[in-house]
């Protein structure tokens, strides 16, 4: 195996489970850091060179903790120490140097990575080339949607998964915000407007584990048949936590992100297939605003970092009960279409979880897109309950899809997450609501019923009177929402 | 003026400068410890074999199968320890233990060939445990009275005449947890051994002399065979004075025993549930005002969860005790303190050092009783604010107070408080699910070591021939920008550019006994260490001047790379117009070929200071910093979530020595410090369950620190003018750990945006850390009327003994953190107790390798 990184060829030769992080820094590239090996703090960030849709490259950052060594065969990285040298800065690397980005400096080369990799992305427009668009404070002092964007178009949600406990990010934020756009010449820049390399079929055994990567869907579950203790690994943005923080150790993985069947979006007539290997920040590029109810998620679910990897197939496939996804996609109705030798079969969400990360998928299956049936009811909020604004793990999560049609409630879909031992549909709510006026009255007496939706638990994120309460006045709030977006005030 | 803070025409100190590695740290060069690994050849790697029980007695240690793991070469245990088993000052840290005191407590390490082979030899050791009963909560601790060292009782006055003085009195508690580090970089050390078989260690550490006298006395050599290097630390913020040594050690012992380098790095879990954090703390009190609001008697009682040595928990009391006031005059006061043992880490120094959670039990006692007093809660702080002439309760006078009052009233403007409050207060009105808050609190901080032998410091300065300058000093960097400051000190001291000085990596072969860096003391002492050593170099330097220029040494000046006279109508040169001076490197040769000394040691200590911690009374600070914060927030009512709209905040670093570093540590304090106080949540297992004491929150998914998404939308931050602070190196101040607890302006916020939810005048209380969890409470708190928490005391006896029950939960929806109520303390016993004796039989090694244990800082 080899990898490309910061323009050389380095053969990759390492034990069974090493990170891209570790291998890295084994080759003396010490410039990316970890802060927690679980994909949380961002030190590790580097650029992979990654499709953009237009055929060319993306310059992705992602956290090198979290993605097996092994997956970068045959693919391009690029470090810190790869963007510039003290001698010779990338205009990244200037501006956090001399506006105090850096303190301690341990997270400076995480953060040069993803602002790099914003720096380079291709919808950046600045102010002047934006419709109205305005990043200072409004009238009122009131922090209008850009609050978090530049003059120059520079989005600070990047930024949202890497941890700085020194600057207090003031200093981070005007680097971000004072960059221009790269220069006539800038080899990177350049770099973009050529295909990414394509993913190679790698077979790489060791004594104490092999990985194989699947290029194409047939041979995912070939794999998958021949090797009934294989893991399947996507984003890894999961599964590298078991291995990192819990010492999974799995004899066989099968890395399936870059099957090309399983990274198709399609828009059809009755309904939205979003391929499972499609990452989180992909879906969101790619339905550039289909679906509001997902443009109301994704920038709360985890980070850019993160999103840029993980997929949504694997948030269905970890099963977790406070997976962000599926509250959103239990009330939008989807379904799920599973794939094996003997072909697709379709479950709805509301079936497919069975208990506590149990699903009814067979070993020999794997998750091959989800799908979003059309039209889209029109009234919709996703509401996550978390300690920290940005980049938390939900205590309580609640996707609404509502059709109101003369002041009545016609269908109501209402799907929960981190209530019980799975996402779980709030049924008698829905019952509460549909067919009757949405009204102030009736959403109080539904959101009474509503607050005892579930199981919540006490735990080290939120006690479950809480999270009962939170069940309550989400509803309220979406009422609330609802009365002042038609201009009729609460 | 004094000599130390006068500055030269034109000096360097003063500059805006980007930290001196910044260049290296954005190219990813910087090197940090751990970095070092690949550098090393045949590196060992080391796991630590961790309890699973909170409290229990070992009783068998089984290594058979771990020496069988492939790759494991040896695991270490208490019998290998040559010298003496144990890693504190205090001796009661055993450094492989025989009684395990918290879960996750290390038993034994395994050194392998890889870190995957150690692990798994770690996992293959087998363990005996005989489970004993244990204490995870204070006030589990408080029930049981197991309490460790001290009992410090400060007293002025007589608080029970305060408190019948005073016509309205309150009681009440509060309980607030600890916070974890969280530096960046977790703990890491490499050891090797020379030819000699001295130790050299390159640690992440903040006090690399202490790290020394650790090691030397585990392995039983003196201090002289063991050196200690620190290149820059990932972060420190207290949280690498203490808790190095005994990595160190490990690694150090490792090394001795196999003779090949080890290295012993903690990965975040291991060092979130293996090393101490901020204390948390109790706290009772009963507080007297008068009809205006001024404070007339505090009695309080503060209970530090020590966790399970005493680590530099007594001095972390005692500055919590000296910052009860925070900036405030109570003329009648006694402040009992004590220490809880418990089964937990050993909670140790964090930003701030006890001064934070002094501070809070103060500013949470005026934002509950302000609307209860019925005055704004601004106006109630700066009505108490010291007066010149005035004390603090540990008889210090109070330096420079007009600067409180000069702060406070330079945000008032900067923050266009007045037109704000109206605005708010107009939104507030006119809406019902949200509502914001804008409040304003003071910092008054006491600046040195208290404990006055570490207020010491030392630098090696070096000159060599062709005019280039290496200096080296015992301060640490880890990100505070200590080492930009120390050349700009250097700089402006020798009178020469930047570029003609380099700064050498911290080591204990350079600059021997250091302090640790630490008590914000970093540059005020080091940089009065580096300039003592550069005026000896221009003292003999001028003496060489002044012979070739023809004017006596006393006017030679040194500037812009010139050694000038400071008069030129003296002198013999014929043509004024000549430049009257030698340069730099002129000059150095010259010294150089007349045999005068071009290097020296400096040396540095501050004056003035005197503590007597038996009876809790003396001049322990040189000065005090000042700063004052305003923080409007905006609160979600459905939810309790909320957002830092704006803060401002002006603070006091004396002539800046160097502006953006300061308003760096500014900001990035603030931040750490609203960490603290709204996100940041440990939380430990308290059940009775298998897991009891283990650390729920023992990851960065689950310990979660702010991001940029809590830093303040609108963050400006100004230095205070005018502030040139006599008798300290250059004018300047100390600025690491003051502007943490600027935060408090943020709970205050909150706190008053939840009560606007009720009825005004309410007063609420908030659980700390603010989580949007606690505020969503205290919202609902203030619908249903308020705090009834804070009980209040007819006048006439109010001075009488009472005990503040913790009622606070109006609503039944507890967090599962209030248990049952502890008695407060009364008033009156006011007999101060004989600090801890100090151990005297220690057990040694070959050596004595560390000075009597006592009381640090
Ligand atoms: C820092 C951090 C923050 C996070 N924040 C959030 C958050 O806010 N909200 C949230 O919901 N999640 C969050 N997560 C969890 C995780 O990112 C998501 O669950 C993500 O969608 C997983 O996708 P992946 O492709 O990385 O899955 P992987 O890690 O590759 O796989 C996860 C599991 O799913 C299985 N799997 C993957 N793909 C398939 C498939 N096609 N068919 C069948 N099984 C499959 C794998 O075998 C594995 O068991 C966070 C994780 C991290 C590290
Ligand atoms: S090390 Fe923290 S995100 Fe990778
Ligand atoms: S500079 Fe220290 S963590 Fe960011």
């Amino acid at each position: 195996m080899t990898a490309t990184v910061n323009g050389q060829a380095q053969r990759l030769d390492v034990p069974a489970h090493t990170t891209a992080l570790d291998w890295l820094r084994g080759q003396g590239l010490t410039g990316a850091k970890e802060g927690c090996a679980e994909g949380e703090c961002g030190a590790c960030s580097v650029l992979v060179a990654r499709p953009d849709p237009a055929g060319g490259t993306r310059w992705t950052a992602i956290n090198a903790c979290l993605v097996p060594a092994a997956a970068l065969d045959g693919q391009e990285v690029l470090t810190s120490e790869g963007l510039g040298t003290p001698d010779a800065f990338h205009p990244v690397q200037y501006e956090m140097a001399v506006r105090g980005g850096s303190q301690c400096g341990y997270c400076t080369p995480g953060f040069v990575c993803s602002m790099a990799a914003e720096y380079y992305r291709p919808g950046r427009v600045t102010a002047a080339d934006r419709a109205g668009g305005d990043a200072e404070l409004g009238e009122d002092g009131e922090l209008g949607e850009d609050g978090e964007l530049g003059e120059n178009g520079f989005d600070l949600h990047a930024l949202s998964g890497n941890l700085c406990r020194c600057t207090g990010y003031r200093p981070i934020r005007d680097a971000a915000y004072a960059l221009g756009l790269p220069e006539e010449g800038d080899d990177l820049a350049r770099r973009r407007t050529e295909p990414a390399p394509a993913p190679v079929s790698t077979r790489y055994a060791t004594e104490t584990g092999s990985y194989a990567r699947a290029t194409s869907l047939r041979e995912a579950i070939d794999l998958l048949a021949e090797h009934r203790d294989a893991v399947l690994v996507a984003g890894s943005t999961d599964w590298a936590v078991e291995v990192n923080l819990r010492g999974a150790r799995p004899p066989f993985v099968v890395g399936i992100d870059r099957v090309p069947e399983l990274r198709e979006l399609r828009i059809d007539a009755d309904h939205i297939e979003l391929g499972a290997a499609l990452s989180l920040s992909e879906i969101e590029e790619g339905l550039a605003g289909r679906v509001p109810l997902l443009d109301q998620l994704f920038p709360q679910f985890a980070s850019r970092l993160i999103r840029n990897a993980a997929t949504i197939g694997g948030n269905l496939g970890t099963g977790s009960p406070i997976g962000d996804t599926p509250p959103v996609l239990l009330a939008l109705e989807s379904g799920v279409v599973l794939a094996s030798a003997q072909g697709d079969r379709e479950v709805p969400l509301s079936e497919y979880f069975t208990g506590y990360r149990e699903s009814v998928r067979r070993p020999d299956e794997l998750i091959r897109a989800v799908r979003i049936p059309l039209p889209l009811s029109p009234v919709t909020a996703f509401h996550k309950i978390a300690k920290r604004r940005f980049d938390d793990i939900s205590s309580v999560a609640v996707g609404f899809a509502l059709r109101v049609e003369d002041g009545i409630v016609t269908t109501a879909r209402i799907g929960l997450g981190g209530v019980a031992a799975t996402p779980i549909r709030a049924t008698r709510t829905e019952a509460a609501l549909e067919g009757r006026p949405f009204s102030r009255e009736q959403v109080r007496a539904a959101a009474e019923v509503m607050r005892s939706e579930g199981t919540p638990m006490d735990d080290h994120r939120a006690s479950a009177a809480y999270r009962s309460a939170m069940l309550g006045t989400a509803l309220l709030r979406l009422h609330a929402e609802h009365l002042n977006r038609e201009g009729n005030p609460a | 003026m004094s000599h130390l803070s006068e500055r030269p025409a034109a000096p360097v100190v003063g500059r805006t400068l980007p930290h001196e590695s910044a260049s290296l740290h954005v190219s990813g060069a910087a090197l940090y410890t751990d970095d070092l690994v690949g550098r090393t050849a045949g590196v060992l790697h080391a796991h630590p074999v961790q309890s699973p029980h909170a409290h229990a007695r070992v009783t068998g240690l089984r290594l058979d199968k771990a020496l069988e793991v492939p790759g494991v070469v040896r695991v270490l245990t208490a019998a290998d320890v040559p010298g003496v088993n144990d890693a504190g000052v205090r001796h009661d840290e055993p450094l492989f233990p025989t009684e395990v005191m918290f879960h996750g407590h290390a038993v034994c390490w395994v050194l392998a060939e890889t870190l995957e082979a150690a692990r798994l030899g770690a996992a293959a050791v087998e363990v005996d445990y005989e489970p004993l009963p244990s204490l995870v909560t204070v006030r589990e601790a408080i029930e049981a009275e197991s309490f460790q060292g001290a009992q410090p009782v400060m007293v002025r006055g007589d608080v029970a005449a305060g408190l019948d003085r005073a016509t309205r009195v309150f009681s009440g508690e509060i309980e607030f947890p600890g916070q974890e580090h969280f530096y960046l970089e977790t703990h890491a050390s490499i050891a090797q051994l020379d030819e000699n078989g001295q130790v050299f260690i390159q640690s992440s550490t903040q006090h690399p002399s202490e790290t020394q006298e650790i090691v030397a006395h585990v392995l039983g050599v003196p201090s002289h065979a063991v050196t200690v290097q620190c290149l820059r630390m990932g972060g420190g913020f207290g949280g690498k004075e203490m808790q190095p040594h005994g990595f160190a050690a490990v690694a150090a012992l490792g090394a001795a025993l196999t003779g090949r380098p080890v290295r012993l790095r903690l990965n975040r879990t291991q060092d979130i549930t293996m090393t101490g954090k901020r204390h948390g703390f109790h706290a009772s009190w009963r507080v007297g005002f008068d009809d205006e609001g001024r404070l007339q008697a505090l009695d309080a009682t503060l209970t530090s969860d020590g966790g399970w040595s005493l680590d530099l928990s007594e001095p972390v009391l005692a500055r919590a005790l000296c910052h009860v006031d925070n900036a405030y005059w109570i003329p009648d006061i006694c402040i009992h303190g004590r220490i809880a043992k418990t089964n937990k880490t050993s909670q140790t120094a964090f930003r701030g050092f006890g001064g934070p959670q002094g501070m809070l039990v103060i500013e949470d006692i005026l934002g509950r009783c302000a609307p209860r007093l019925g005055i704004d809660p601004a106006e109630l702080r700066r009505r108490n604010f010291y007066t010149e002439g005035q004390t603090t309760p540990y008889g210090q006078e109070v330096r420079h107070p007009e600067r409180m009052e000069l702060t406070w009233q330079a945000v008032l403007d900067q923050a266009d408080l007045a037109a704000r409050s109206a605005a708010i207060a107009e939104f507030n009105r006119t809406h019902d699910d949200v509502k914001r808050g804008l409040a304003l609190t003071p910092v008054k901080f006491g600046i040195s070591f208290n404990l006055t032998a570490f207020n010491q410091a030392g630098a090696l300065v070096h000159v060599y021939k062709d005019g280039s300058v290496l200096i080296n000093h015992g301060g640490t960097e880890m990100g505070q920008g200590l080492h930009t400051k120390m050349l700009q000190v250097a700089a402006t001291t020798l009178g020469v550019s930047l570029d003609r000085i380099r700064l050498a990596p911290t080591r204990t072969d350079k600059v021997p006994n250091t302090s640790a860096t630490a008590a914000s003391s970093g540059a005020d002492l080091n940089g009065g260490a580096i300039k003592n050593a550069c005026e000896q170099i221009t003292q003999r330097l001028a003496e060489v001047a002044a012979a070739r220029l023809g004017v006596p040494a006393a006017s030679i000046r040194f500037r812009d790379g010139m050694a000038l006279s400071s008069d030129p109508q003296e002198g013999n040169h014929a043509d004024p117009a000549e430049p009257h001076g030698i340069s730099w490197e002129d000059l150095v040769v010259a010294a150089y070929f007349e045999r005068v000394q071009l290097f020296a040691a400096g040396y540095y200590r501050t004056e003035g200071l005197h503590w007597d911690s038996t009876i809790f009374q003396g001049h322990p600070f040189k000065y005090f910093a000042y700063g004052a914060a305003a923080a409007e927030v905006e609160v979600d009512g459905y939810t309790g979530a909320y957002r830092t709209r704006r803060v401002d905040i002006v603070h006091d670093v004396g002539d800046s020595l160097s502006p953006l570093i300061d308003i760096g540590q500014i900001e990035g304090g603030f931040v750490q410090g609203a960490g603290w106080l709204t996100l940041e949540d440990l939380r430990w297992d308290e059940s009775d369950g298998p897991t009891r004491g283990r650390l729920a929150t023992q990851a960065a998914s689950t310990y979660k620190l702010p991001s940029f998404s809590e830093m303040p939308a609108d963050f400006r931050v100004s230095l205070l003018e005018h502030a040139h602070e006599e008798g300290v190196v250059y004018g300047s101040k100390a600025v690491g750990e003051p502007p943490l607890m600027l935060a408090f302006s943020v709970r205050e916020a909150l706190r008053q945006a939840a009560a606007a939810f009720g009825a005004p005048g309410t007063s609420v209380h908030l659980d700390s850390p603010a989580t949007p969890e606690a505020v969503y409470w205290a919202i609902e708190q203030a619908r249903a009327g308020g705090d009834t928490s804070v009980i209040e005391h007819a006048a006439d006896h109010a001075s009488r003994p009472a005990v503040p029950r913790d009622g606070h939960r109006v609503d039944g929806h507890g967090n599962g953190r209030d248990g049952a109520s502890v008695d407060g303390t009364g008033a009156g016993h006011a007999s101060a107790t004989r600090a801890h004796a100090i151990p005297t039989d220690l057990e040694r090694g070959a050596y004595p390798a560390t000075p009597p244990a006592q009381v640090k800082r």
